[in-house]
């Protein structure tokens, strides 16, 4: 291939907010439930039903635009999206297209090539629609309505991403900033983030940018990175062939790794916006602003940066740490009991990312408190139990949330620290294995190694390895 | 006297003396329908047996002291466009020929805290789109001043309803004059109050932004005592107003000495018929004989009202109907192929002519690259058009005109031309897109026996205005009955 | 001035309205499209530079709900119209091919 190719990604990422009722009703918003049980007249769209804004709604996406450096629209309104789709009870989508609540900011990122700022076009405000399922049986859809009228926000960004790298990277930090304010658990399996791919390719250096396409049905950053390549090689293929790109809907098929058109000749994609006469417009005053900021959140970025000066804990722990909000809560919530930040770190940045790893997992899903994890810090710092002891209380921590003091007691497993004691049994050891003895005298290291394992094994583990090795040292 | 030919409040005050008793009452009203809607056609529901059984409920609570307002159990007919629970509520459409809802619309269920007997759901223009009760799938309603004439619409089976004493009053709903204009074809009384008094919710929506429900009734005392019943703050109506000057009946006064009265010359020029202005104008000089100061003035713009009206409201209602599709409720076509199939069938067989033509007219103003050209016009004009009523209202308590151009038109003659149809309107459509309050009060007969509406305009909020006026006019001239209870038609 | 709505329009619009017009349905919608178009045009007569189109009659705002729960289970009566249901879901023709 001669020619050089950019690529050039904007997204559409729909969140679903953490409110505990629908945008314009009271319903809940829980997932899972059984089809229907979480709906009433507004959200099936029954006649003569009206919607009423969740105010919550509007701290979140507020929250979430001014962590995200955005501009606010004080006088913002509620559009009506007109489309027939099942999944859609009344045949519009209550959005916002005339006066977003949220414009014109960005977030940095850092890949690879260093860091960068991804503009933010706008944010705006609008309801879920419900769940479409095929029923193989009778070849038919069932249509579950409990989905229908979660608060979303749509975060559209500008096209400043260059490459699948870039994108996962604005991902991420969006997803960041979304879960510290608290504003969505963000788990793309479960759909509560969701992106829309917008992608074109032009030539390297070409002053405009070429006809895109948007990719909608991603649900995971594989699927996302691979779709970006997909339709990467399928537009720069027809460019190539001297063929055009058609602007136009695609979906994503993750199985077969390709995209397919959407467009069928009901869809005449037309939505007749108009400001929907039922709703009254959002006006935020500065005070109300200023409610909302004064109650932000520490962000990621501010975290860190104490992190390393507060905590003294490195950097590259520091970012481990806090990519993740809960695992960040976990961090302080447990230093404030034990006192004892690099250890607390590093408990959770080795074995918890390990078991958590194992089971597939994320740092959403752990269970245990930080009191069982601070007392297992002391119980290992003060020398009551060994490090090999300290691993085993950890995964019934991680796994039950078991007091650790209970269960060191219960099953014996304090350290023997008895130095009488175990002098007899390292005696005992150094007589039994006369050839590791002679060795060691002959200056191979690694034979005391043997022995410390010897007197472990002895013991049941249960010796305080410091002093095992204190003691052979003197004998030997 | 007879039970239905007393007004709502007469009925309330003997019910609640115990000189009559709510099963007799709504006995009577039954009676009445089975006697005349075999050619009146009021209603699409009769719910004779709930109707008793709530009687039975009403009187109890009655008696034992519970229920004590002036409407307690007097019998009451609904537009079958505003939700009951388990009643079939139609909006006189194919599409939801079976729609029984799962609620009772606010208004509604504020007029049974006030002890009414509901005893049917009436006849419409399909969806509140029509000005002749035409349009209606469950056939036309007939006016009880000559069954040859229409009842005007789209509230004209709740307004001929209480014109031939089917009921004792009704609620109707008024997008572009559907209270006022079959008010006025009907020689009764009716209220379209101030955008956002009446809560929506469980209003099928026509014009969301322009719909507004109201009594309709004999006289203005029943009225201004319905709307008092009907009118609250609702949460569920994010367009519903708090106000704490819902005590309409403290307008009923017969006083409106020094009141301002201002008379727009642009409602009495081409296209008035002669008798109605000269039936309105001998109204107009009762008021002055009172002691109210009358004066002409220009309104201006009316004549730019009906067609950002049209543009508006067949815009909202293109969305508004869209939610009718054959997948949650109401009619689905039987024979289909895949979806967007089903879509157009269910819809093309489930509305009627009326409802489509505003449909496609709505879509389309609507739909990419018009816009612009069109419904943001209609909504600037629709701020001047409030603008031009602010002027007129900085002068005058009241604005007097015509509630209609002409008097009822014979059946069958209007529906063939709607633009025409939709001229009628032109007195009463400005109100809505000022979300003004408005009434119409009987105010004579043509030649051909029909009756003329005066229709008494107020600043929004100032129903009170509105009512004090009408109500000191009425005393002039006593209610007309109509000739379907006097025995004259039949 | 007249306005020529095509028949092409008049499809266009009825795929957005999911409404079907017989042949002769179709001239009159295209007549009555026509001519009242033609009527709304009236309002081009109107000078509207600088005035803001009013969506609401009255200046309210700010209108909201506590996010607080207040409906519970309604499936059934939220299903008791439906033409056609199964398993607790509304029951329509299949939307992927
Ligand atoms: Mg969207
Ligand atoms: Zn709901």
């Amino acid at each position: 291939m001669s020619r050089q190719y950019e690529t050039v990604i904007g997204l559409e990422v729909h969140v679903e907010l953490a409110s505990k009722t629908k945008i314009f009703c009271g319903c809940s918003t829980e997932f899972g439930g059984a089809p229907n049980t979480h709906t009433c007249p507004v959200c099936t769209g029954m006649p003569g039903s009206l919607p009423v804004l969740n105010k919550q709604v509007v701290e979140y996406a507020l929250a979430v635009g001014l962590a995200t450096n955005c501009e606010i629209n004080q006088y913002c309104k509620f559009d009506r999206k007109n489309y027939f789709y099942p999944d859609n009870p009344q045949n519009y989508q209550i959005s916002q297209l005339y006066l977003p609540i949220c414009h014109d900011g960005f977030v940095e990122i850092e890949t690879g090539a260093g860091k960068k700022k991804v503009g933010i076009h706008e944010i705006h405000m609008e309801e879920d629609a419900g769940k479409l399922i095929h029923d193989e049986w009778e070849d038919c859809t069932l249509v579950d309505y409990n989905r229908s009228g979660v608060p979303l926000i749509e975060i559209v960004s500008e096209p400043d991403m260059r490459s699948a790298e870039e994108v996962n990277a604005y991902l991420d930090k969006l997803r960041l900033i979304i879960q510290y304010l608290g504003a969505s658990d963000c788990k793309l399996q479960e759909g509560s983030m969701r992106a829309d791919v917008n992608l074109s390719v032009r030539e390297v250096g070409a002053p405009e940018f070429g006809t895109r396409t948007e990719m909608k049905n991603l649900n995971s950053f594989k699927a996302i990175s691979r779709a970006i390549e997909g339709e990467r090689a399928r537009q720069i293929e027809l460019i190539e062939e001297g063929k055009s790109v058609i602007q136009e809907t695609r979906r994503w098929d993750d199985n077969k790794e390709y995209s397919y058109a959407m467009r069928s000749k009901e869809d005449a994609q037309d939505y007749r916006y108009f400001p929907d006469p039922d709703l009254v417009p959002v006006v935020i005053s500065d005070e109300w602003l200023d409610e909302i900021r004064a109650k932000q959140p520490e962000l990621r970025t501010e975290k860190l940066a104490r992190y390393e000066k507060d905590f003294g804990i490195p950097k590259y722990d520091a970012e481990i740490i806090t990519s993740s909000k809960k695992m960040a809560d976990m961090f302080e919530a447990t230093t404030a009991i034990c006192k004892n930040p690099k250890k607390v770190s590093n408990w959770l940045m080795v074995e918890t990312l390990r078991l958590l790893g194992e089971r597939g997992q994320s740092p959403e899903d752990i269970t245990f408190s930080p009191e069982n994890l601070a007392k297992l810090v002391d119980l290992a710092e003060s020398g009551t139990i060994n490090s090999s002891v300290a691993k085993e209380v950890f995964e019934q921590i991680f796994e039950k949330d078991i007091d650790p003091d209970a269960y060191v007691e219960e099953k014996g497993l304090k350290s023997v620290s008895d130095e009488g004691a175990l002098k007899a049994t390292i005696e005992e050891i150094i007589k039994a294995n006369p050839q590791s003895v002679e060795d060691y005298h002959n200056g191979k290291q690694k034979a005391i190694g043997f022995l410390v394992g010897q007197t472990m094994k002895a013991t049941q583990g249960k010796a305080n390895p410091g002093m095992v090795n204190k003691i052979l040292k003197e004998l030997l | 006297m007879n039970i239905m030919s007393m007004t709502a409040v007469e009925l309330g005050k003997k019910i609640k003396a115990k000189e009559i008793t709510v099963l007799e009452a709504v006995k009577a009203a039954i009676e009445q329908i089975e006697k005349l809607d075999g050619t009146y056609n009021c209603y699409v529901t009769v719910d004779k047996e709930g109707a008793l059984k709530r009687a039975e409920e009403v009187q109890k609570l009655i008696d034992e002291g519970s229920l004590t307002g002036p409407l307690a159990g007097v019998p009451v007919a609904i537009k079958d466009n505003m939700c009951t629970k388990d009643l079939l509520t139609t909006c006189s459409s194919k599409i939801l020929s079976n729609f029984k809802p799962t609620y009772t619309a606010e208004a509604v269920l504020n007029l049974e805290k006030a002890g009414a007997v509901i005893l049917g759901k009436t006849n419409m223009d399909e969806f509140a789109m029509g000005s002749t009760t035409e349009t209606s799938a469950y056939g036309v309603t007939r006016n009880p001043w000559n069954a040859e004439h229409v009842p005007g619409g789209s509230s004209g089976g709740s307004c001929a309803a209480v014109a031939a004493e089917e009921c004792s009053y009704a609620l109707g709903s008024d997008t572009g004059g559907s209270i006022r204009q079959p008010s006025s074809f009907c020689g009764v009384v009716g209220i379209k109050p101030t955008y956002g008094t009446v809560s929506r919710y469980g209003l099928i929506a026509y014009g969301s932004s322009l719909d507004q429900i109201g009594p309709i009734a004999k006289d203005v005392t029943d009225c201004a005592t319905i709307l008092e019943a009907i009118s609250s703050y609702d949460t569920k109506d994010s367009t519903s107003m708090k106000r704490d000057d819902l005590d309409f009946t403290s307008a009923l006064v017969d006083d409106v000495k020094g009141m301002k009265i201002g008379i727009p010359k642009d409602y009495f020029g081409e296209g008035l018929d002669e008798e109605v202005k000269e039936k309105v104008l001998a109204a107009v000089e009762v008021l002055k004989s009172k002691g109210a100061i009358v004066e002409e003035f220009d309104l201006s713009l009316v004549e730019y009202a009906i067609p950002a009206y049209y543009v508006i409201a067949s815009a909202e209602a293109s969305s508004n109907l869209s939610r009718f599709d054959g997948v949650k409720y109401g009619y689905r076509a039987a024979d289909y192929e895949g979806l967007h199939n089903m879509y157009k069938k269910t819809r093309s067989a489930g509305f009627g002519p009326e409802v489509k033509r505003r449909i496609m007219l709505g879509s389309f103003v609507l739909s990419s690259g018009y816009y612009d050209a069109y419904y943001l016009k209609a909504l600037r004009t629709k701020a001047l058009i409030k603008q031009a009523f602010d002027k007129a209202f900085a002068k005058y308590d009241v604005i007097l005109g015509p509630a209609a151009p002409t008097t009822a038109p014979e059946l069958g003659k209007s529906l063939s031309d709607p633009l025409k149809m939709y001229l009628g309107d032109i007195y009463t459509i400005s109100v809505n897109l000022a979300g003004l309050p408005g009434m119409s009060v009987p105010c004579g007969t043509d030649s051909k026996g029909l009756p003329v509406g005066l229709q008494i305009i107020g600043d929004c909020f100032k129903e009170k205005n509105v009512i004090r006026v009408g109500y000191a006019y009425e005393q002039s001239r006593g209610y007309e009955h109509s000739p379907a209870v006097m025995g004259g038609a039949q | 001035m007249a306005n020529n709505i095509t028949d092409e329009t008049i499809d266009y619009v009825g795929i957005l309205a999911k409404l079907e017009l017989n042949e002769e349905e179709k001239q009159q919608a295209k007549d009555d499209m026509n001519r009242m178009l033609d009527y709304i045009d009236k309002l081009n007569e109107l000078d509207t530079t600088g005035v803001e189109p009013m969506s609401h009659a009255f200046q309210v705002q700010n209108v909201f709900r506590e996010d607080v729960v207040t409906n519970g289970d309604n499936r059934e009566q939220m299903l008791q119209n439906a033409p056609e249901k199964k398993d607790g879901s509304y029951k329509v023709p299949k939307t992927v091919d």
